[in-house]
């Protein structure tokens, strides 16, 4: 039982990962209408940012992480600016290319920069382990920071995007670009912030994966990326909410699913249940029906 | 199908009878369609209600209303595109219940679009031969190794597109991009895409939106051509009212999707409730 | 039907392209011509060129004609290359001493190309009931999960006899598909000549479908689904035909990459793999298939010329893909290259052309 719990705790933490990275896929995805795939390496970048601040520059972990954020924000915007802005006309497959190559160019520059070997990410967290049960459940001090955060990101966004003048835009936006435009939003600012938004939080989930998991290699981004990205889809794509939920769900279907099942088929079942909830669901758990006009 | 052409009495457009009890003027003929009680809701709002109708074998029929009258939804429903929340649909006497739009494709109901729908990159000739997909057949093997079921089908295939196309007068046409096409041509390839279906109903969605008055003249000739060559039921939905009244025989207004009058072209101009409904309106306009 | 016509012309230059190219590098291969010779690690290309050809062929089946974006090609692949080499390893240990590399070679390809064909319409069915960017995403997790899958996957012969064993089995004779340590073993029997022949075969495949009542009801699908269900199109069996013939193919190139080295690994067919398939797709022009053979070529090729540039080479890469999808597809970029072509091709053709996909292959 405890350790069943353990596990859970465990979901929840590398859930909560997820569920920052999917906000980032599910706000990009629902307010620019692209898979953006470069969104996983930004995420590596970001922990090697803090990673080198920290041991590079001699700069305290709390500083790192907001050296970290404040790049990875900047480096979202270009991206944007470089490569997705000139497509905003062309097909959503030439953009989803376009975003491929750019994850390619990312990890191939911090393979430059970094080198290709594995790189010991210690954590930015010095709180201590919470024990509880008499020390048998241990809840280590990277899980409670990064559930607080996630946390704090989802109210922070939801908040943003309710109340805000910008957050509404946003909304508009991801409702309806050419309407939004006629109403006198600027459709391209608002579409920049989305990106630093997304990027600015890629950063935060990058440092707390690799402070859970501190294996730092230039292809670190893809795999979380990639079911982080599931995540957002299972929840409902464009929902802050479903990337929450998405999010969770998924972590501790991983973590059960390699505790219970087996640990090679533990990737197949989170994609095994991503399918199903698709098959019963068509967009996601809290995703929206679109009607299709004839 | 060499059916005598009985009078077409005004009467044919009435409510259909909802206990079993046959008019006289359909003791000869089965209905190629009849439509009971059709309605359909969308969240709560009932877009189409208690919508009855009768066509008859080679009948041509209007079906007009304002805009938003929910026309084209009956279209829809008629076609399976959507399934009805309540009714029944008889097409040439079986039930359409749980079909698709392919299923009712293959009982005899083919279609036009309002906002057009061909296969703009494909060829005009191509465009038809999709339409003769169910008509002219031959396997996948046959077309991947090109067996001699494949050089005959296509052979058929080209004959019967040039053949329908000659209808509009458009074979010379037939090697074009369909999407590069005028207008008006498109509308009247898509006509043929669906007559090449080989249809006992064909539905028309405003097919003279965006033709010329002569282009119109010219349209409600082949309308009528086409329903004596090939002795099939047409309904159309139109917003040009000589057309409307110029070739239907029977025509059915409808309004906040319920059918308020039916009759022919000089009982609907004359009476009071589609003046009210219809007709009115557009004169505050 | 008499008359040559453009498509035609068209899928003749497709098979002429390939055939040529063939000779070439044939006649590169025999040396005959001083100075006209394949580099060593160029000549290890070629089989892999084949059968990236047939891989983005096929899934241009998938994304460009029948317009379904597909994220786990990849998957059908090593379906089809694991298949094939139990199918090629089975009987040189039934038939041991006998002389059967063609037979092997021939059944591997089958073999291959029918398991990815079932694979296909096993996924096919839930995965054809979902549209758009979610159609993507399943595609893309089923690709991750043939992956795991087989990376449990036991299989031993002991003469004759099969063994197969799921997530670290004992198995009886010798294992020759050892989980996560892929195949091994595997005797080298593709050649480069095969390599042509499949992607003749494939182009034939693919190329008559597209010019059939089926080929057009897929295409019809892709551009108005509601307007080819008017007409009587049945959307569900289309859209699968598409889809598992694309399988297929993937599984004979799969069958083909597994039986030309003497390891594989399940890892070689990641989601890495599919997306590299894509961009070829992409890169030559979603719907051409000549541009999906000349694009998985080049792209082949070129990490290969790039190795000059040592570790800079798959920045290049990455940097060449960024480039060309924003002057492909930028408007104002775009607008200057079309009117260029336009201008040029003024005199060839008076008839108006559209730069749209579809008809071009």
């Amino acid at each position: 039982m405890i350790q069943f719990l353990s596990y859970l705790v465990n979901g929840i933490s590398l859930g909560s990962v997820y569920a920052i990275i999917a906000l980032g896929y599910s706000m990009v995805y629902g307010i620019a209408k692209m898979l953006n795939f470069a969104h996983g390496d930004v995420i590596m970048v970001g922990a090697f940012m803090s990673f080198s601040a920290t041991q590079y520059w001699g700069m305290s972990p709390m500083v790192s992480v907001l050296v970290s954020v404040v790049v990875c924000t900047l480096l979202g915007m270009t991206i944007e600016r470089l490569a997705y802005k000139p497509l905003r006309q062309a097909t959503s497959l030439a953009v989803l290319i376009t975003a491929i190559g750019m994850s390619y160019l990312l990890q191939n520059l911090a393979l430059l920069i970094w080198g290709a070997n594995p790189k010991s990410f210690s954590s930015v967290v010095n709180i201590g382990t919470l024990s509880l049960f008499d020390g048998r459940l241990r809840i280590t001090g990277e899980t409670v920071v990064t559930v607080l955060a996630n946390l704090v990101i989802m109210i922070a966004l939801t908040l943003f995007t309710g109340k805000t003048k910008m957050g509404k835009a946003m909304r508009a936006v991801s409702e309806d670009r050419g309407a939004a435009e006629l109403m006198g939003i600027n459709v391209n600012a608002t579409i920049s912030m989305t990106f630093a938004i997304g990027s600015g939080l890629a950063a935060i989930a990058g440092v707390l994966l690799c402070s859970a998991y501190p294996v730092l290699m230039p292809t670190t981004g893809s795999m979380p990326g990639i079911k982080a990205f599931t995540a957002a889809v299972f929840g409902g794509i464009g929902s802050i909410p479903g990337a929450l939920i998405g999010g969770i769900l998924l972590g501790v279907i991983e973590i059960l699913g390699k505790a219970y099942v087996s640990t090679e088929l533990g990737d197949a079942l989170v994609f095994a249940v991503l399918i199903i909830v698709l098959l019963v669901k068509p967009t996601g758990l809290l995703g929206k029906k679109v009607h299709e006009k004839v | 199908m060499t059916q005598t052409k009985t009078p077409r009495t005004p009467t044919r457009m009435v409510p259909a009878p909802s206990h079993g009890i046959i008019p006289e003027r359909d003791l000869n003929s089965q209905p190629v369609l009849e439509a009971r009680n059709l309605g359909i809701e969308f969240g709560g709002l009932h877009a189409v209600e208690d919508f009855n109708l009768i066509i008859g074998r080679t009948e041509i029929a209007g079906l007009i209303g304002p805009n938003g009258a929910g026309k084209t939804t009956v279209f829809n429903l008629l076609t399976k595109v959507y399934q009805p929340t309540m009714g029944t649909i008889l097409l040439n006497g079986r039930d359409t219940a749980g079909m698709n739009t392919m299923q009712a494709n293959k009982l005899g109901i083919a279609r036009t679009f309002q906002n057009i729908r061909l296969f703009g990159n494909m060829s005009v000739e191509d465009n038809v031969r999709i339409g003769l997909h169910n008509q002219v057949r031959y396997g996948m093997f046959s077309g991947i190794f090109r067996l001699p079921a494949y050089y005959r089908g296509e052979r058929q295939m080209h004959e019967r597109a040039l053949e329908l196309l000659s209808i509009f007068d458009m074979q010379d046409l037939a090697r074009h991009q369909a999407g590069s096409l005028p207008y008006g041509a498109q509308r009247r390839l898509e006509i043929v895409r669906a007559l090449a279906t080989n249809p006992s109903l064909l539905l028309l969605d405003e097919p003279a939106a965006g033709m010329n008055p002569h282009e119109t003249e010219e349209l409600m000739e082949n309308i009528a051509k086409i329903r004596d060559k090939f002795h099939i039921a047409i309904l159309l939905i139109e917003h040009d009212m000589n057309l409307v009244m110029g070739i239907c025989e029977g025509i059915c207004v409808l309004n906040y999707g319920r059918i308020i009058a039916k009759g022919t072209a000089e009982e609907i101009q004359n009476n009071p409730v589609v003046i009210e409904a219809y007709l009115g309106k557009k004169k505050e306009a | 039907m008499k008359k040559w016509s453009k498509k035609l012309t068209g899928n003749a230059l497709t098979y002429l392209l390939v055939i040529v190219a063939f000779l070439l590098c044939e006649l590169s291969l025999s040396g005959a011509i001083d100075g006209f010779k394949m580099s060593r690690s160029l000549k290890g290309q070629l089989v892999p060129i084949c059968v990236y050809i047939v891989m983005a062929v096929s899934l241009n089946l998938t994304v460009g004609i029948s317009g379904e974006l597909s994220l786990g090609h990849a998957g059908f692949m090593s379906v089809g290359a694991f298949s094939g080499i139990i199918a090629s390893q089975w009987i040189a240990s039934a038939f041991p001493g006998a002389e059967l590399d063609l037979v092997r070679l021939l059944a591997a390809l089958i073999t291959g190309g029918i398991v990815a064909g079932i694979a296909g319409v096993l996924i096919g069915i839930p995965v054809l009931r979902l549209r758009g960017d979610y159609l993507a995403i399943v595609t893309l997790a089923f690709g991750e999960i043939i992956r795991n899958l087989i990376n449990c996957v036991y299989f031993s012969l002991d003469g004759a006899r099969l063994h197969f064993g799921f997530l670290n089995p004992s198995l009886p004779g010798t294992v020759f598909i050892n989980g996560p340590m892929g195949a091994t073993g595997v005797n080298k029997l593709a050649s480069f000549e095969a390599g042509f022949l499949l992607v003749l075969f494939t182009l034939a495949v693919v190329l008559n479908l597209i010019g059939s009542r089926s080929g057009r009801a897929i295409m019809a699908i892709r551009d108005n689904r509601i307007a080819a269900e008017s007409v009587g199109i049945h959307v569900t069996k289309y859209r699968m035909m598409a889809f598992v013939t694309s399988a297929a193919l993937a599984g004979m190139a799969g069958a083909l990459y597994g039986v030309n080295y003497s390891t594989v690994q399940a890892v070689k067919f990641k989601f890495d793999t599919s997306i590299l398939v894509l961009v070829f797709v992409v890169l030559g022009g979603i719907g051409n298939i000549r541009g999906s053979i000349i694009a998985a070529t080049l792209l082949t090729v070129l990490p290969e010329m790039l190795r000059q540039f040592g570790d800079y080479r798959m920045l290049i890469y990455a940097i060449v893909l960024i480039l060309v999808m924003l002057a492909t597809n930028n408007p104002t970029l775009r607008g200057g290259i079309d009117s260029l072509t336009a201008h040029i091709k003024k005199r060839s053709s008076p008839a108006p052309e559209t730069t749209k996909e579809g008809d071009k292959a």
